[in-house]
C-alpha cells in the first residue's frame, strides 16, 4: 500500500524546471532516502509532498498521499499536514521561532494535530521519547546545544504521531557524534512507531545507515532508484557510481621526504581564559576554553585537529593566525615568538585562513579580485603588475581562470568558491595554511575535488597545514599526524592510521564509533 | 550561571546608561549656552544700564560663580524641578514647560496611537497579500502618505472637518481645566496630520520586517506543524517582525515631542515646539536650556523604555544580560 505517490511531477520557476518528470512511490513502512547534491531538487520534492512549495513556483503532475490528491483547500492541506506528516529541517537553530520556548512550540504541535484527550500525549512524554530531559519544557532555543534543538524539533515533529516523517538534511549542521546519536533515534522512532520516513541528504552514507530504498536524483530527475543494498552494490546510473566513489576517501598521498625535522610553528603552552559570571566575575571560576595546548607543526606537515563543536579547536586556530589572543604561554613562526594579535604583518602573510562556509566568507558587493588581493597589503606597497601576477597566479594554482576575477562572488557555484577562499589563501605565498573545516560545507560529490586541490598544492608549494574538523574520514585522507581536543585540551596524538585503528581515549573512541559505516 | 538574574544585570545596564546620557546631555547643553554670546544680565537691563547694576544683577542671578559651580547648581536646582526664570517671560521656566506639556505630551500620545492603529495593520496586510493588487495599492497610499507635507495635510483636513462639516475647530486651544472635551477636539486634526507621515513610515517598515521574517525557517516549521501561511505568519511572524518596529516607534515618539512646530502653528496650539521657537527668537537661554533638557529627558526615557519592551519581547536578550 503506498503512503506517497508522485506522478510526473514537475516544479518549475519562471519557467524553469528545477523537478522534472520525478515519478515516486513510498511505501507504508518504507524508509525512503533521496540523494543528491544541492540544488538537485530533493528538498522541493519534499516539500511537493507536504505541500508547501513556495507560491512562486508552477507545480504539474500529480502528488498523492494516502490514495488521495492533496487537498486544494490551504486550512484542509495545512490541518492534513499537522496531523499526517511530521518534518525536520536542517538548520534547528533558524527552523524554531525564537522568541517561543520549546515547550510552547512542542504544545502548539499537540493542539494543531488534534489527536484526542484520551491519548493524553503530552510534552514532558515527547521530550522524554527524544532523550531530551524535561527541564527544557521552559528553555528558548538559544538556551540549547544543536543536537537538543534537532531533538526539539523531532519532538514536535512525532506531536501528532504522523504516518510520514519527512526528514530534510536533519544532521549536516551538527557534529560526527551528534550525528550518529540523531541518526540512530531517527531511526528507532522510526521502529518503535512503525513510521513511513522520507530523509533527505547529500551523504550516501548516513542514507545507507538509515534507509531501506532510496533514490538518487541529479538536477531535477530521478536517474536511479531502488533498494539500498542493491543501488549500492551495483549503481547503474553514471551519476551513481560517481557519488559513490567521491564518497569514499581515499588516503591523499604526502609528498615524499617532505617532512622536515625543523619546527615551522610551535605553539606552548597556550590558554585562552574568558571571565564569566558578568558584574561578579569571582562567583565563577573562569572557562578556559583553550587549556595550556602544546602543539608543533613542522615545515610540509599537514597537522589535524579533531573534536566535537565547542571543544575549542576554532578559538585556538583564530590565536595562531592572529585573530585572538593567548591569555598565558606564545607561539613562534618560522623563529617569531608572538601572542596572537601581536603578529606582525610580515609574519602574518606567512600563514592564511580557510573559513568553513565559502558562502559567506567573501563580501557580496566586492569583486572576487579585489576580495582576493586583500591580504596583499601585508606586503607593503606593490606595484599593480605584481598585484595583477599574483592574483593570477594564486587562481590559476586552484584550477579557475583569471577571467573569474572581475566577477561577483553570487556567480560562483559553492565547490567553486571554495576554490576562490583557497586561492585567497594563497595569494601571500604563505607558508602555513590553516583550515577550519574546508570541506564540511560542500557537496560529497565535490569534497575529492576540493582535497584533491589542496594535496596538490602542498605537494607543488611546500606548504604546511593545520586542518580543523570533525570528519575523521577526512582527516585520515590528508593528515600526518592528528591532535584529538576535548574542552580545551589535547588528550590524544598520533598517526591518523594508527591513532584510529587502536584509539585510546573515550573521546577518541566516540569519534570513532559515531563514524557512519563504509557503503561499499 | 551564578549572577542573581540575567534580567536584572540587563535592566540595571539600560538604566545605568540612562543616567550617563542624561548626565552628558546636561553638561553638553549647559557649557554650549553658556559659550553662547551675549550677557542675559545685560539683556534684561537694556544696552543704556550702568556696568555696575549690569554686575549687581549678575551677581543677584549667581552668574559671577566659577563654571563648574554653576554647572552643578544648575543640575541640582533642575533635579529639584526648578529649572529657572524665564526672564522674556518673568514665569518658571518649570510652569512654562508644563503647560505646553499638557498639549504637546497627549498630542504625541494621541498621534502615536493612530499612527500605530493604522500604520501596523496596513503593513500586515501588505505583507500577507505581498505582490498582488492589495499589497501595491496599499504601498502606494504609503508613500503619497510619506510625501505630503503634514502641515498642508492638516488644512486639507480643516478644509473638510472644520470650514465645510463644521465638526471640528479650525484652530487653538481650550485648556484642559476649562472644557476637556473641547480640548480633546482641538487635538484631533492635529493629531491626524501628525500621525499621516508616521503611519506611512511604520507600515512600509512593518510590512519589510514582516515579509523578512516570513521568510525565516521558523515560519515554515509552523507551517509544517498544521498552520495555514496567514496563521503561521500570525502567531509567529508578527512578534518576531516587531523588534524593528519598536526602535522605529521609539524614535518615532521622541520625533513627535519635540517635532511638532509646524502643525502647531497650523492649528494655532500652544505646545512645546512653538514655546522653545520663541525662546530661542528671544534669547531666552534659560528657557532653551530647560526645554531642552526636558526633551532629551522625553528621548531618553522613550529609549529606556523601548529597551525594556525589547527585553519582554526577546528571551536572548534577558539571557545573556547584555
Amino acid at each position: 500500500m503506498a503512503l506517497v505517490e508522485i506522478d510526473d511531477l514537475t516544479i518549475a520557476f519562471s519557467g524553469r524546471p528545477a523537478v522534472a518528470g520525478l515519478t515516486l512511490r513510498i511505501d507504508r513502512g518504507d524508509r525512503y532516502g533521496i540523494i543528491g547534491e544541492s540544488g538537485s531538487g530533493k528538498s522541493l520534492t519534499a516539500l511537493a509532498i507536504a505541500g508547501l512549495l513556495p507560491d512562486s513556483s508552477t507545480v504539474a503532475g500529480a502528488v498523492r498521499f494516502d490514495g488521495a490528491p492533496l487537498p486544494e483547500d490551504e486550512r484542509v492541506l495545512a490541518r492534513l499536514r499537522g496531523k499526517r506528516i511530521g518534518m525536520v529541517f536542517q538548520e534547528p537553530m533558524t527552523a524554531l521561532n525564537p522568541l517561543m520556548t520549546i515547550g510552547e512550540q512542542i504544545e502548539e504541535a499537540i493542539v494543531l494535530s488534534e489527536v484526542p484527550d484520551v491519548a493524553n500525549l503530552v510534552v514532558p512524554d515527547l521530550l522524554d521519547e527524544v532523550g531530551l530531559s524535561p527541564s527544557h519544557v521552559g528553555r528558548y532555543p538559544h538556551q540549547l546545544s544543536g543536537g537538543q534543538r534537532q531533538r526539539a524539533m523531532i519532538a514536535m515533529a512525532l506531536a501528532s504521531r504522523p504516518e510520514l516523517m519527512i526528514a530534510d538534511e536533519p544532521t549536516s549542521a551538527l557534529d560526527v557524534i551528534t550525528q550518529r546519536v540523531v541518526l540512530d533515534l531517527i531511526a528507532e522512532i522510526c521502529k518503535r512507531r512503525q513510521m513511513t520516513l522520507l530523509f533527505i541528504s547529500h551523504d550516501i552514507r548516513a542514507v545507507a545507515t538509515l534507509c531501506s530504498r532510496v533514490g538518487v536524483m541529479q538536477a531535477g530527475r530521478m536517474v536511479e532508484q531502488g533498494a539500498v543494498a542493491d543501488v549500492l552494490k551495483s549503481p547503474q546510473a553514471a551519476y551513481t557510481q560517481k557519488l559513490l566513489a567521491a564518497s569514499r576517501m581515499d588516503r591523499r598521498p604526502a609528498p615524499v621526504a617532505s617532512v622536515e625535522e625543523q619546527d615551522l610553528l610551535a605553539v606552548m603552552g597556550v590558554s585562552r581564559v574568558y571571565a564569566q559570571g558578568g558584574l561578579w566575575p569571582w562567583r565563577d571560576p573562569p572557562l578556559r576554553a583553550v587549556d595550556r595546548v602544546d602543539l608543533t607543526i613542522g615545515a610540509g606537515e599537514c597537522v589535524a585537529l579533531v573534536g566535537p563543536s565547542g571543544c575549542g579547536k576554532t578559538t585556538l586556530a583564530r590565536m595562531i593566525v592572529g585573530l585572538d589572543s593567548a591569555s598565558e604561554g606564545r607561539m613562534l613562526l618560522d623563529g617569531v615568538p608572538y601572542r596572537g594579535r601581536d603578529l606582525p604583518p610580515g609574519s602574518r602573510a606567512a600563514m592564511s585562513l580557510v573559513f568553513q562556509d565559502p558562502f559567506s566568507s567573501f563580501d557580496p558587493r566586492m569583486s572576487v579580485g579585489t576580495s582576493l588581493a586583500e591580504p596583499l597589503h601585508l606586503l607593503g606597497v606593490m606595484s599593480r603588475e605584481e598585484r595583477d601576477a599574483r592574483l593570477r597566479e594564486a587562481v590559476e594554482a586552484v584550477g579557475l581562470d583569471a577571467s573569474m576575477l572581475t566577477r561577483y562572488p553570487h556567480e560562483f557555484s559553492g565547490g567553486q568558491r571554495q576554490r576562490l577562499a583557497i586561492a585567497r589563501a594563497l595569494v601571500t605565498r604563505p607558508r602555513v595554511v590553516v583550515l577550519d573545516e574546508p570541506v564540511s560545507a560542500l557537496d560529497v560529490s565535490l569534497r575529492g575535488d576540493v582535497l584533491n586541490l589542496l594535496a596538490r598544492l602542498r605537494a607543488e608549494h611546500g606548504l604546511s597545514y593545520l586542518i580543523i574538523s570533525h570528519d575523521l574520514d577526512m582527516v585520515a585522507a590528508m593528515a600526518d599526524r592528528v591532535l584529538v581536543m576535548e574542552a580545551g585540551r589535547i588528550v590524544e596524538e598520533g598517526r591518523p592510521d594508527e591513532l584510529f585503528a587502536r584509539p585510546q581515549h573515550s573521546l577518541t573512541q566516540a569519534l570513532m564509533l559515531a563514524r557512519l559505516p563504509d557503503v561499499a | 550561571m551564578g549572577v542573581p538574574c540575567p534580567m536584572t544585570l540587563y535592566l540595571l545596564r539600560r538604566f545605568a546608561g540612562f543616567v550617563v546620557t542624561m548626565f552628558v546631555a546636561a553638561l553638553v547643553i549647559f557649557f554650549l549656552l553658556d559659550l553662547l554670546p551675549g550677557d542675559p544680565a545685560r539683556f534684561i537691563l537694556g544696552i543704556n544700564a550702568t556696568p555696575e547694576a549690569v554686575a549687581a544683577l549678575r551677581a543677584q542671578m549667581g552668574l559671577d560663580a566659577p563654571v563648574h559651580q554653576r554647572f552643578i547648581q544648575w543640575v541640582l536646582d533642575m533635579v529639584r524641578g526648578d529649572f529657572g526664570l524665564s526672564h522674556t517671560q518673568g514665569l518658571p521656566v518649570a510652569q512654562l514647560i508644563a503647560e505646553r506639556m499638557a498639549v504637546t505630551l497627549p498630542l504625541s500620545i494621541f498621534a502615536m496611537i493612530v499612527s500605530v492603529a493604522v500604520g501596523l495593520p496596513v503593513g500586515i496586510l501588505a505583507a500577507m497579500r505581498r505582490g498582488k493588487a492589495t499589497d501595491t495599492a496599499l504601498m502606494i497610499l504609503v508613500q503619497i502618505g510619506v510625501a505630503i507635507p503634514n502641515f498642508w495635510f492638516g488644512m486639507l483636513l480643516t478644509l473638510l472637518f472644520s470650514v465645510t462639516l463644521h465638526w471640528l475647530p479650525t484652530g487653538g486651544f481650550v485648556p484642559w481645566h476649562e472644557d476637556p472635551v473641547a480640548a480633546l477636539r482641538s487635538l484631533i486634526l492635529p493629531g491626524l496630520a501628525l500621525a499621516l507621515p508616521q503611519a506611512s513610515i511604520l507600515a512600509r517598515v512593518m510590512r519589510t520586517a514582516l515579509v523578512d521574517v516570513t521568510e525565516q525557517d521558523f515560519i515554515r516549521t509552523a507551517r509544517a506543524k498544521g498552520l495555514t501561511k496567514a496563521e503561521a505568519v500570525w502567531r509567529h511572524g508578527v512578534r518576531n517582525a516587531m523588534l524593528p518596529i519598536l526602535t522605529i516607534l521609539g524614535l518615532q515618539f521622541a520625533y513627535l515631542i519635540a517635532g511638532t512646530i509646524i502643525v502647531e502653528n497650523v492649528f494655532y496650539l500652544p505646545g512645546l515646539g512653538r514655546l522653545i521657537f520663541t525662546a530661542i527668537s528671544e534669547r531666552d537661554l534659560v528657557l532653551v536650556g530647560g526645554a531642552t533638557i526636558v526633551l532629551v529627558l522625553a528621548t531618553t526615557v522613550t529609549m529606556l523604555i523601548v529597551d525594556l519592551c525589547y527585553a519582554l519581547v526577546d528571551p536572548r536578550l534577558r539571557g545573556r544580560g547584555a
